[in-house]
């Protein structure tokens, strides 16, 4: 599976979880509008840590949280392997 | 007026009672006629009216000295089997130590302690000794991290609640636990068995869970105690099926519905009950309705047991809670009215109180507080939950994020984890505020548990 179907697969489930109706998830879709709150976004890192073994948002001291769901893919796709 | 009559151990023991026996893993050893007897070599006279640290290998010996030193010395501090050798210099000095019982005679040159007395197996035939003093008892503390506090307790207020109950009704009964007698829930136990007349079987930590019940079995234990994580664990070994206690009790941890109902199932024909102590404010209830919790009418005075709660957390003040911590720089045991301050947090739903977590053992999500405890009892509620540890894992979004480990019941099909899992998750979020809910939920093997027979909580 793609880093990228990890991701989308995980926050449909939490969503699902959260009882949150996501609008359609584009890459340009600024993650407000994803309607998760802080803590569905920290279910998110951490079940996404358990899955692909990496945290991007801890790893590097400089980054800074992505705005768009484009972003948090990359943020996981960019991490060398 | 006449001074007021000091009972020690050695006057609830006599040659009456025919068959009463101590044993633990190796060793049998006759509590009928064990007055006539010593485990200190014959040495009794030198330990009269010194502060005797008990630090030996074996729980059979320990109690045996205990039996023969309460009443002759002026203190006696039992050392737990974990305690760590780089606190005993501490210890010794604020306890006033002027003598050592032990097995192993190596060490103590430097402690400067002058008197070293070998307690040893067989027992020797001795001349019966008189109670010449109200022996202070001197118990440590557990769960601290850093150097134990000494709790001092007198024999009559770790025996308070066992007097206050009477003398046991039917045969005298075996007893059992699973904890260290040198810990408070397990000298509970002890004390127990040698004031009811009845016998005891010790445990051997070296010992598998499975021969330990074989052992029980051999030896007829009737009454057994020990934490609701030691339970957990025997109802998950399918040890359980070969043993029948008449009586079985918990203590040490909150016991949650779950264990209670577990073993009710395991247990059907004994009583299941829990009971609520600590090492600082000793015994303060029983509860026998088979319901977690305790009914809100407890508070108050009951039995001359008064309880309060003050900020959430239970205060209780009665003759059985200990009467000091020792030490230079001890602090006070109780608020300026007398209350031990328990540090238990409860919390009141319809006319019953109900233990949610430890004060200390809170941890932080995203600026809240939460109890481990409380979760852990929503998931184990789930049938195919044995048992669960939540804690806080580092969220780089959140600060902190609840997670929880979970051991599932034995012969739980793997196939079905996924199913278990959202079903777990569906239970804390209908029971629970949402920064609550574990983030993720991970199935495991195995739970550390502590010497003490409590859940570690290491990252607490």
């Amino acid at each position: 599976m793609s880093v990228r179907s990890k991701v989308i697969e995980a926050i449909q489930q939490i969503a699902k979880e959260q009882h949150v109706t996501l609008p359609a998830l584009s890459d340009d879709l600024s993650l407000h509008e994803t309607g998760f709150d802080s803590l569905a976004f920290a279910i998110l890192v951490a079940r996404l840590e358990d899955e692909t073994g990496v945290d991007p948002f801890t790893i590097s001291e400089d980054a800074s949280f992505p705005a768009t769901v484009g972003d948090f893919v990359r943020a996981y796709e960019n991490v060398p392997a | 007026m006449s001074p007021r009559e000091i009972f020690a151990l050695r006057d609830h023991l006599g040659a009456e009672l025919k068959g009463r026996t101590l044993s633990d893993a190796h060793h049998v050893v006759s509590l009928t006629d064990i007055l006539s007897h010593t485990v200190l070599g014959g040495c009794l006279r030198e330990l009269s009216g010194r502060c005797v640290l008990l630090k030996l290998s074996d729980q059979l010996r320990s109690g045996l000295a205990m039996i023969e030193l309460d009443g002759i010395a002026r203190r006696m501090l039992l050392c737990p089997p974990d305690l760590k050798p780089a606190y005993l210099d501490t210890l010794i000095a604020d306890a006033g130590i002027d003598a050592v019982v032990t097995d192993d005679d190596d060490g103590w040159t430097n402690t400067g302690v002058a008197l070293i007395v070998t307690a040893q197996l067989p027992l020797e035939a001795a001349a019966p000794a008189k109670t010449e003093r109200a022996t202070e008892w001197l118990m440590l503390t557990s769960g601290t991290s850093g150097v134990p506090k000494i709790v001092g307790h007198t024999l009559e207020a770790l025996t308070g609640a066992i007097v206050a109950e009477g003398p046991p009704r039917g045969p005298a009964p075996v007893w059992a636990t699973f904890y260290d007698i040198r810990r408070y829930g397990g000298l509970q136990i002890f004390l127990r068995a040698i004031l009811s007349g009845g016998s005891m079987v010790l445990s051997d930590p070296h010992e598998a869970l499975a021969d330990h019940v074989v052992r029980l079995n051999a030896r007829g234990v009737s009454h057994i105690s020990g934490t609701p994580s030691h339970w957990r664990k025997l109802l998950m070994s399918g040890s359980a099926a070969q043993f029948a206690p008449a009586y079985v009790r918990l203590s040490g941890e909150i016991a949650d519905q779950a264990v209670l109902d577990g073993l009710k199932a395991a247990f059907p024909n004994a009583s299941v009950g829990h009971a609520y102590a600590s090492t600082e404010a000793g015994v303060g209830f029983a509860v026998n309705d088979g319901l977690e919790g305790f009914p809100a009418n407890y508070l108050g005075n009951r039995n001359g047991v008064e309880m309060k709660v003050v900020d959430g957390s239970l205060r209780i003040r009665s003759t059985r809670t200990a009467h000091a911590y020792i030490g230079r720089d001890a602090a006070a045991l109780t608020d300026a009215d007398g209350f031990v301050d328990s540090g238990d947090i409860v919390e009141l739903r319809g006319d019953r109180y109900y233990f949610i977590g430890r004060r200390g053992g809170i941890i932080n999500i995203g600026g809240l507080k939460v109890h481990p405890e409380e979760i852990e009892a929503v998931i184990n509620r789930h049938p195919d939950v044995r048992m669960s540890r939540a804690k806080s894992r580092r969220s780089p979004i959140t600060g902190g994020i609840v997670v929880a480990d979970v051991i599932l019941a034995d012969g739980c099909d793997p196939a079905r984890t996924k199913e278990i899992r959202d079903q777990i998750l569906d239970q804390c979020r209908a029971q629970l505020a949402s920064h609550k809910v574990p983030a993720v939920i991970r199935f495991v093997e195995a739970l550390d548990v502590t010497p003490a027979g409590k859940l570690a909580r290491t990252d607490a």
